[in-house]
């Protein structure tokens, strides 16, 4: 059996008197779509900045295709990018010229033609010298997303990627994720508030309630779990039940 | 296709490229923008031409200016050397914060020292994009040439450069740490230092103990080189020494001070929240 793309034991993090994680233990599958679910302040995204080692946690370990994050990120962050609605690019430079920055960042060899593949593949290439902070919400995604696959990560975070997006726009996302993950056997980790995307995604679902995991499984399982007949009601039992308080 | 360069490439510990990518990322933010430039040329220049004529009108009253003309105007070309150095690091990384681009940044294989490297090489650029067109200028009006001061001229550049630098990073860290509210320090904090540096007169008008002071600064050690120059033709090259030595202190705290506010960042989870 392949090893996990991501194991995470006892990780726990603490500000002052606010335990944000508290001790949470998952695996994510290699080649896996990974939900990580939970209602705000639920710690999803403080654990995706610790993946990713924008966060240091308190204790705990992370190991990311096999690579100890807290320790060796930096061997493990060429091969992993990252989208959040709530981390801009530079809205002055134009589309074009934040791609060729993170290009260089990442080491891409082939910069103009790796450019010119993902722009048309995020069906942006009409956009490519306009400045960011021009574009509407929907382009601006695209052009995140383009930032993100800009590596052809094997692992990628991504932090309610359809956030403020049309549902044209947010299903056009979807189905990119999916011909990617498909095409690449990328692993996708996503935190999300859309149930609807998570049963449509997900293989996987990662429950997180007040800085703990409380339950995780397929969608599927869960639904016949908690004997509801969505992941929205799914959901709701856990955010609202007594679960992990 | 795999885009992709060898995992032997991706470990390495400093990568040119992603320094090169970096100061690109800066030179893209400033060639976009025409009012950057000229900002960049205006306050050395209104500076230079304010100077100038006080030191014309002083050439008439002053027996020190009288016989030293250039005195003031080198002085105050040199101190936006440090100036212009400092905001050239602090400017380029608050572009980050205020971009909020950093969570972005550093999920990249880019190290901290690197962005350090960039934020420097774009200092440098801004520096010379600043001061250039005020020292031409300084002949057009004045018949005075900064170049005149030879080679020194180099090593005064270098010296309070790279004391711009050093308090830039300082800064850098501590708005990183504390956030935008502490931006203001990018304009006052290098001033602090402005009194004690002898720009416009030797440190030895000050009191003693703060003469002491004085001379821990590479900052003094230039001004004065700059004065024996222009008053006595004498290049005091143990001064350029001493400056060059403390500056390589200074740039190593500032360069510390900058690497612990970054780790204190990301135990406090700034990097993804810092913003406008």
């Amino acid at each position: 059996m392949a090893e996990p793309a991501i194991i995470v034991k006892n990780l726990t993090k603490r500000y002052d008197s606010v335990l944000a994680v508290d001790a949470i233990n998952f695996v994510v599958e290699p080649g896996s779509i990974t939900a990580l679910l939970g209602g705000n302040g639920a710690g999803k995204t403080t654990t995706i900045a610790m993946l990713l080692g924008l966060l240091l946690p308190t204790s705990g370990s992370i190991s990311v295709l096999g690579i100890d994050m807290i320790r060796d990120r930096y061997k493990v962050l060429p091969r992993m990018n990252f989208s959040s609605p709530y981390v801009e690019m530079p809205k002055r430079l134009t589309v074009a010229e934040n791609l060729k920055v993170y290009a260089a960042l990442y080491g891409i060899s082939h910069i103009k033609r790796r450019i010119c593949e993902i722009a048309e593949a995020m069906d942006i290439v009409s956009l490519l010298n306009r400045r960011l902070g021009n574009l509407s919400a929907g382009q601006k995604t695209r052009v995140a997303l383009a930032k993100a696959l800009i590596n052809q990560p094997d692992i990628l975070l991504l932090d309610e990627p359809t956030a403020s997006l049309d549902p044209d726009t947010a299903d056009w996302v979807r189905q990119y994720f999916v011909r990617y993950h498909e095409t690449k056997g990328a692993t996708l980790l996503i935190a999300s508030h859309n149930m609807e995307e998570v049963e449509r995604l997900c293989s996987d679902v990662i429950m997180m309630k007040k800085g703990k995991v409380v339950d995780c499984g397929a969608p599927s399982q869960l639904i016949k779990r908690y004997g509801r007949g969505n992941m929205e009601e799914v959901f709701l039992d856990i955010v609202r039940g007594d679960t992990g308080e | 296709m795999e885009f992709r360069i060898s995992s032997n490439r991706y470990e390495l510990i400093f990568s040119p490229t992603r320094v090169g990518a970096m100061a690109l990322r800066y030179f893209y933010l400033l060639r976009g923008s025409w009012p950057r430039y000229l900002e960049l040329a205006y306050w050395p220049t209104v500076q230079m031409i304010l100077w100038g004529f006080i030191t014309e009108f002083l050439a008439t009253n002053s027996s020190y200016v009288g016989q030293a003309f250039g005195v003031l105007l080198s002085a105050v070309l040199l101190w936006d050397v440090m100036f212009r150095g400092q905001l050239g690091v602090s400017i380029s990384f608050f572009e980050e914060m205020w971009s909020r681009n950093l969570g972005h940044l550093f999920v990249s294989p880019l190290r901290p020292y690197e962005m350090i490297l960039a934020l420097t090489a774009m200092s440098l650029v801004r520096t010379i994009i600043g001061i250039v067109p005020a020292s031409i200028l300084a002949i057009v009006f004045f018949d005075y040439s900064v170049y005149g001061l030879g080679i020194s001229l180099v090593a005064f550049f270098v010296n309070l450069l790279v004391m711009g630098w050093a308090v830039g990073l300082i800064v850098a860290g501590m708005v990183l740490r504390f956030g935008l509210g502490a931006e203001s320090l990018a304009w006052v904090a290098i001033f602090a230092l402005a009194p004690i540096s002898g720009i416009y007169y030797p440190i030895s008008v000050l009191p003693s103990w703060l003469q002491v002071v004085a001379q821990a600064l590479p900052s003094s050690y230039v001004f004065e080189g700059m004065r024996s120059i222009i008053r006595d033709g004498v290049v005091l090259t143990e001064h350029m020494v001493i400056a060059g030595m403390l500056n390589v202190i200074y740039l190593l705290i500032g360069a510390i001070i900058f690497l612990a506010f970054f780790r204190s960042a990301r135990i406090k989870g700034l990097l993804l929240g810092v913003g406008e």
